[in-house]
This record gives structure tokens, C-alpha cells and sequence, in this order.
């Protein structure tokens, strides 16, 4: 509800500032900026969804789009009501999250200074290219032979419960501002999530050392496991 | 992996086997755990119990504060980044949510025969299990001079609680330009660098309020957990503010005295004006009680927590003798996950899984300057055995160390969350 007329808002506020002041994005400044949301987001070529959505063509995209993503409900249902993320929308969500979209599961509390936001969304914006009118397909085939072979297998949801008291001293079902909420993540994102950990090619010292030792079966069991938690 | 997948096999091939025999399990069907210890491990193991039994086994929580308030993140509140009340919690969710009888009184005796556990207000409380989850208590005369009768002089500030509330008063109410001393504790000891963010946070606390104010750290052990971050820090925030005295320069022979307020270090006196006394560390007292010590803690199985001496009995936390783990709020939530799967698969006849435990100690040096050492690990016949760990780097940005800061206050809602509900 209350995003609505936030939407509303920000419209007026765009067209009464006209758009220059949004152009002067530093978009190299941005990449550096956009480094903490890597964590969760792939943009650019060969972009999919993990713990987040890819934000390749994210600009002019309909928010809660993406067939393969599994959206928090509130963004759903913007989506569904006709929120677009244009950039006016997107420096209001990056400003506060958790304002913006009340109940969305995205652990990040904000980019306080406006400039900061302006370099973040020429970055996305150069990176990953403004929406073309039609949701990309998937590209099939392209799935890394590491997460195939783990979406091959049918994980026992009874040990990935067992395994994921692992991961609740640290995450919790309702996130967090600093730690997201890995509850209800589609298996392909979450699998992405820990193999790219696993195999260092998102490093953090935590996750590199807990998925470090986990296999193929332990993983999959954490996937089937997390799908099913509200 | 394939040794934790043949293990796993094995357990599940001996649940077979238990539910072959199904007049056993039906037996079994009202079973009784008794969790003496409402912290990290206790109220862990009760939640974990209590959840997977559904409703299988009867669950008592033995603790006599009303609120628990976690001796992890105390220190922050000692550099003013926490209000004390966050650090309390209370057990209704544990009773209203999962139905665990939660009984506030001391647990003074074990009968190991008649599996029962005598309470301080009267009557005995009868278990099938029992999981023993105590912490600490300190060693009588391991610093000459101290006892718990002078901890309202020089308070050890080890337990959650009062003595937290107690050391910031007096570190607040230190006179200007004085000296705080810490006594840190020989190993092994709850928490390794516990002792140090503390000064940490004490030096913080002291440069707005006192900045002329000395620390003075008296420390028996030749090195502590990431000491070098912790150095690094100092020097970069607190310059010349923090001095610490090792056992080459007679550390190792300390004695205090209260009345005095003076510090002994090989016989040369120091007067101070704050002392914060950590008494070198044993289980806590019914772990004594209940006959299960070997020298200070209670040596346990690694693949379930349970005692080596009584298979009915299990310890978590910084009272076991568990092997490679560091004794922390951290690794007692982690060892209770275990032996609570292991419990209820012995009650109710669910499937056993392998044992493995993780670890992770964040600790803050300065604002939005946090470190971070962690590990995992997995049983052996040896102990527990570590598998992998990592620890901070002294060349992180600023933005990394920031990062870590705001991954701790997030393990902090999410760990306690996961004990108290």
C-alpha cells in the first residue's frame, strides 16, 4: 500500500527536478559501490539470479519480474500493480530498502548519500543495460556443470534440517539488516549461492570456510530444506 | 565427506534396527530430558529437543535467573555500543512456544542411579537424559589476594549480568588520568579474545571520558587469540594507552589485594584504581556434583556430547572437555544442535545424523572496526577435530572491517533467536 504513493511521489518529485541531476551517475565510481551487493547480484554477461535477482536490463524492468526468481511478496505484488523500476523508484528503494518495499528479504539497510545512489544506478545501468520490452529467457545450457549435477539430486529435506542449524546462528527466517534471510530461496539460487562460496568465487570468511566441506548431497538437502521454510 | 556419509549410514542402519523393535520405541513414547543451564547450550539443546521430539519427550529447563543476559556482547556494552537490557533474554517463548517446562531454581545434585536431579528449593527432577550446561566457575586462589567474596571490589565481569553492570560503573566513575587493570586468565578460559576486546572496549570508553586514563593488562599467557589484529588496533586507536605485562616479566606470579586496591606483579606493587579480575576457569559446579570431572571439565564423546563417564548424561558448552573447540556462546549453540539430534534419535528412534560443529568469534577494536576468527570442525575418536578456518587479515579496508562489525549484530539477533525463540 504505502509504496504506491511513494511511487506517486517520486514521479512528481522526477519531473519537477527534470532529469539532469540523475545523469551525473559516475557509473566507475558505481562499480565500486555496487561490490557489497555482488554478494547477492550478478549483472552483466552470463548474469542469473542467485540469493538475488540478476539486474541485467533492470532499467524501465517491471519490479518482481523475473519467471525464475523467487520475489518477496510485497514486490510481487507491486509488480502485479504496475511499479517499474525506473530510476527514480530505484533511488528511493536503494535509499531504504526496508521503507520503500516494507517486508522485502533483501539484507541491505541502504545508501544514505545521494550521489552514492546516482553512481550505483549509472553502474546497473551501463552494466547491465535498460529493459528491452521482453523478460530474456534463461539462457539454457549455460548452467555450470557443478550446480547441474546438484540440481540432478533429490536432497532428503529430514538431514538438510538437521544441516541448516548450521546456518541459523547467523541467519534467520525474518533476515536481518546485516545478514539475509536464506528462507524460501529457490533451489537453483541457493545452490548457486553456496557453490560459488564453496569454490571461492565469492569470498567471505565464514561462508568459503562452511561450504567448504559441504558435498554435493549436503547441499542439495540444504536446498530442498530452505525452499519449504516460510 | 565420504567418512561423514558412512557414519551417517551407520547411525541410520541402527535406527532400523531400533524401530524393528517397535514395544521398545512405544516405551520410550513419554520420555524425559533435563537441561540444567538456561545459556548458549542449555537453552539451545532444550529448544532443539523439544522441536524435533514433537512432543515425544518432556523437556525441563533448569535455570535459576529469570533472565539471562549473555556474557558475549557484554564487552560492546562496556564501549557503550549496546544498552545493557539488549543483552537480556528471557525463557517465555521457550515455555508458551515449545512447551518446555521451565523450572527457575538451582540444580545442587545428580543421582546418577536413580537418574534424578535434586533441586535448592526441594524435590528431584527424574531424567532419561540429561544434558549439563553450566559454563563456568572460577578457580578459588588462582590469583592470590582474590576470591568471590571480593568481586564487588574487583569484579571479574565473566558472567553475564550484574558484574557487567558493575565493571562500566566503575570504569565510568574512574578517577582522571587513573589506571584499570586487568588480570587476564591462563588458558583454558571462556571466550580467548573475550579478555581482550574487553580492553578494547574499555580504552574506547576511556578516551572519551578519561583520556588520560591508563590500561594495564596483567597476562599469565605468553600469546591470545588474534593478537596480532588486536595489537595493530591498539596502536592505531589507542596509542600508547594500553600496556601489557607477559609472563617474561613475571606476569606468571601475580597476586591482588582488594582492601588496597594494588596489583603484585612479582613483587612489585602497582596501585590502581579499577581491577577487573579473571580467575583462571573450571565447569561449573554440578558438573562437580555430579561426578563427571576429569582434572577442571568434563571430558565428553565428540560424536554426541555425552559424558565419558555416564552415557546418560550430556555437557555442552564451556564445561566439556570436548577436543579442538574454543569454549564460546558460539560453539555451545553448535555443540547442543548435536547432541540434541543425537538425543532424540536415542528417545524416539528419528534418524542420527553426523556430528559437526562451527564456530565463528567476532570481536570490535574500535567504531565499525570488527575482526573476526572462525572455524569448522567434526568428531573424531580423538575429540572434536578441526576442518577449516579463517581468520581477519591486519590489511582489511576500513569498508571490510565495517562489514564484519555489521555481520556480528546481525549473528547476535539471529544466534539469540535461535536459543531463547
Amino acid at each position: 500500500m504505502m509504496w504506491r504513493s511513494i511511487v506517486a511521489l517520486s514521479f512528481a518529485a522526477v519531473t519537477l527536478a527534470s532529469s539532469p541531476a540523475l545523469s551525473q551517475g559516475d557509473a566507475a565510481q558505481g562499480e565500486t559501490l555496487f561490490r557489497p551487493c555482488a554478494a547477492c547480484h550478478m549483472i552483466g554477461d552470463g548474469a542469473v539470479s542467485r540469493v538475488g535477482p540478476h539486474l541485467n536490463e533492470l532499467i524501465g524492468r517491471p519490479v518482481g519480474a523475473l519467471p525464475d526468481y523467487r520475489y518477496s511478496p510485497v514486490l510481487e505484488e507491486a509488480g502485479a500493480e504496475g511499479a517499474v523500476w525506473d530510476e527514480a523508484v530505484l533511488d528511493r528503494f536503494l535509499e531504504s530498502p526496508r521503507d520503500y518495499f516494507p517486508g522485502t528479504r533483501m539484507a541491505f539497510r541502504g545508501v544514505r548519500d545521494a550521489q552514492e545512489r546516482l553512481d550505483l544506478i549509472a553502474y546497473m545501468s551501463a552494466a547491465g543495460g535498460q529493459f528491452e520490452g521482453a523478460i530474456a529467457e534463461a539462457s539454457e545450457g549455460e548452467v555450470d556443470p557443478e550446480i547441474a549435477a546438484i540440481l540432478e539430486i533429490a536432497g532428503d529435506p529430514a538431514y538438510g534440517q538437521y544441516l541448516s542449524s548450521e546456518c541459523t546462528a547467523c541467519h534467520r527466517a525474518s533476515g536481518g539488516d546485516d545478514i539475509p534471510s536464506i528462507a524460501g530461496l529457490a533451489p537453483s539460487s541457493f545452490i548457486h549461492g553456496i557453490v560459488a562460496y564453496r569454490n571461492g568465487s565469492r569470498e567471505h570468511g565464514v561462508m568459503n570456510t562452511i561450504a567448504a566441506r559441504l558435498g554435493d548431497e549436503e547441499i542439495a538437502a540444504l536446498a530442498v530444506y530452505f525452499e519449504g521454510v516460510e | 565427506m565420504s567418512i561423514n556419509r558412512r557414519v551417517f549410514l551407520g547411525s541410520a542402519a541402527a535406527v532400523s534396527a531400533t524401530l524393528a523393535a517397535p514395544m521398545v520405541v512405544r516405551a520410550q513414547a513419554s520420555a524425559n530430558v533435563v537441561v540444567v543451564g538456561g545459556g548458549a547450550g542449555g537453552a539451545t539443546a532444550a529448544r532443539y529437543i523439544a522441536q524435533a521430539s514433537n512432543g515425544a519427550i518432556n523437556v525441563t529447563l533448569i535455570e535459576p535467573s529469570r533472565a539471562y543476559y549473555t556474557c558475549f556482547f557484554s564487552n560492546l556494552y562496556l564501549g557503550g555500543f549496546r544498552e545493557f537490557d539488549s543483552l537480556g533474554h528471557t525463557y517465555g517463548k521457550l515455555a508458551s512456544d515449545y512447551g518446555i517446562n521451565v523450572v527457575h531454581d538451582w540444580a545442587t545434585a545428580v543421582d546418577r542411579d536413580a537418574k534424578t536431579v535434586s533441586l535448592a528449593g526441594g524435590g528431584a527432577v527424574p531424567y532419561d537424559r540429561l544434558v549439563l550446561s553450566p559454563g563456568i566457575d572460577f578457580i578459588e586462589d588462582s590469583v592470590p589476594g582474590w576470591s568471590t567474596a571480593s568481586q564487588n571490589v574487583m569484579p571479574h565481569a565473566y558472567k553475564g549480568g550484574s558484574q557487567t553492570e558493575l565493571l562500566k560503573a566503575q570504569v565510568m566513575n574512574m578517577r582522571e588520568g587513573g589506571t584499570f587493570a586487568m588480570i587476564a586468565p591462563p588458558n583454558p578460559y571462556r571466550c580467548p579474545p573475550g579478555p581482550y576486546e574487553r580492553v578494547s572496549m574499555v580504552a574506547h570508553t576511556l578516551k572519551e571520558v578519561n583520556p588520560t586514563a591508563k590500561i594495564l593488562i596483567v597476562d599469565p599467557k605468553e600469546g591470545f587469540s588474534k593478537q596480532g589484529l588486536f595489537e595493530d588496533g591498539w596502536e592505531r586507536h589507542y596509542g600508547g594507552m594500553i600496556e601489557r605485562i607477559g609472563p617474561d616479566f613475571g606476569a606468571g606470579n601475580v597476586s591482588v589485594d582488594p582492601s588496597a586496591m594494588t596489583v603484585n606483579i612479582d613483587g612489585q606493587v602497582e596501585t590502581v584504581d579499577v581491577c577487573n579480575v579473571i580467575p583462571a576457569q573450571r565447569a561449573g559446579n554440578i558438573a562437580f556434583a555430579a561426578g563427571i570431572t576429569d582434572g577442571n571439565w568434563a571430558p565428553v564423546s565428540a560424536y554426541d556430547l555425552s559424558s565419558t563417564m555416564d552415557e546418560n548424561i550430556h555437557v555442552l558448552g564451556d564445561a566439556a572437555a570436548q577436543g579442538a573447540m574454543p569454549k564460546s556462546g558460539f560453539s555451545a549453540n553448535s555443540q547442543a544442535k548435536v547432541a540434541a539430534n543425537a538425543i532424540v534419535a536415542a528417545l524416539t528412534g528419528s534418524t542420527a545424523f553426523p556430528a559437526r560443529f562451527s564456530n565463528t568469534c567476532w570481536s570490535l577494536i574500535e567504531t565499525n572496526d570488527g575482526i573476526k576468527v572462525g572455524a569448522t570442525y567434526e568428531a573424531s575418536d580423538e575429540g572434536i577435530v578441526s576442518t577449516g578456518g579463517f581468520v581477519s587479515q591486519v590489511d582489511e579496508t576500513a569498508e571490510v572491517r565495517e562489514e564484519t562489525y555489521r555481520e556480528s549484530l546481525g549473528w547476535y539477533d539471529a544466534i539469540t533467536e535461535d536459543m531463547f525463540g
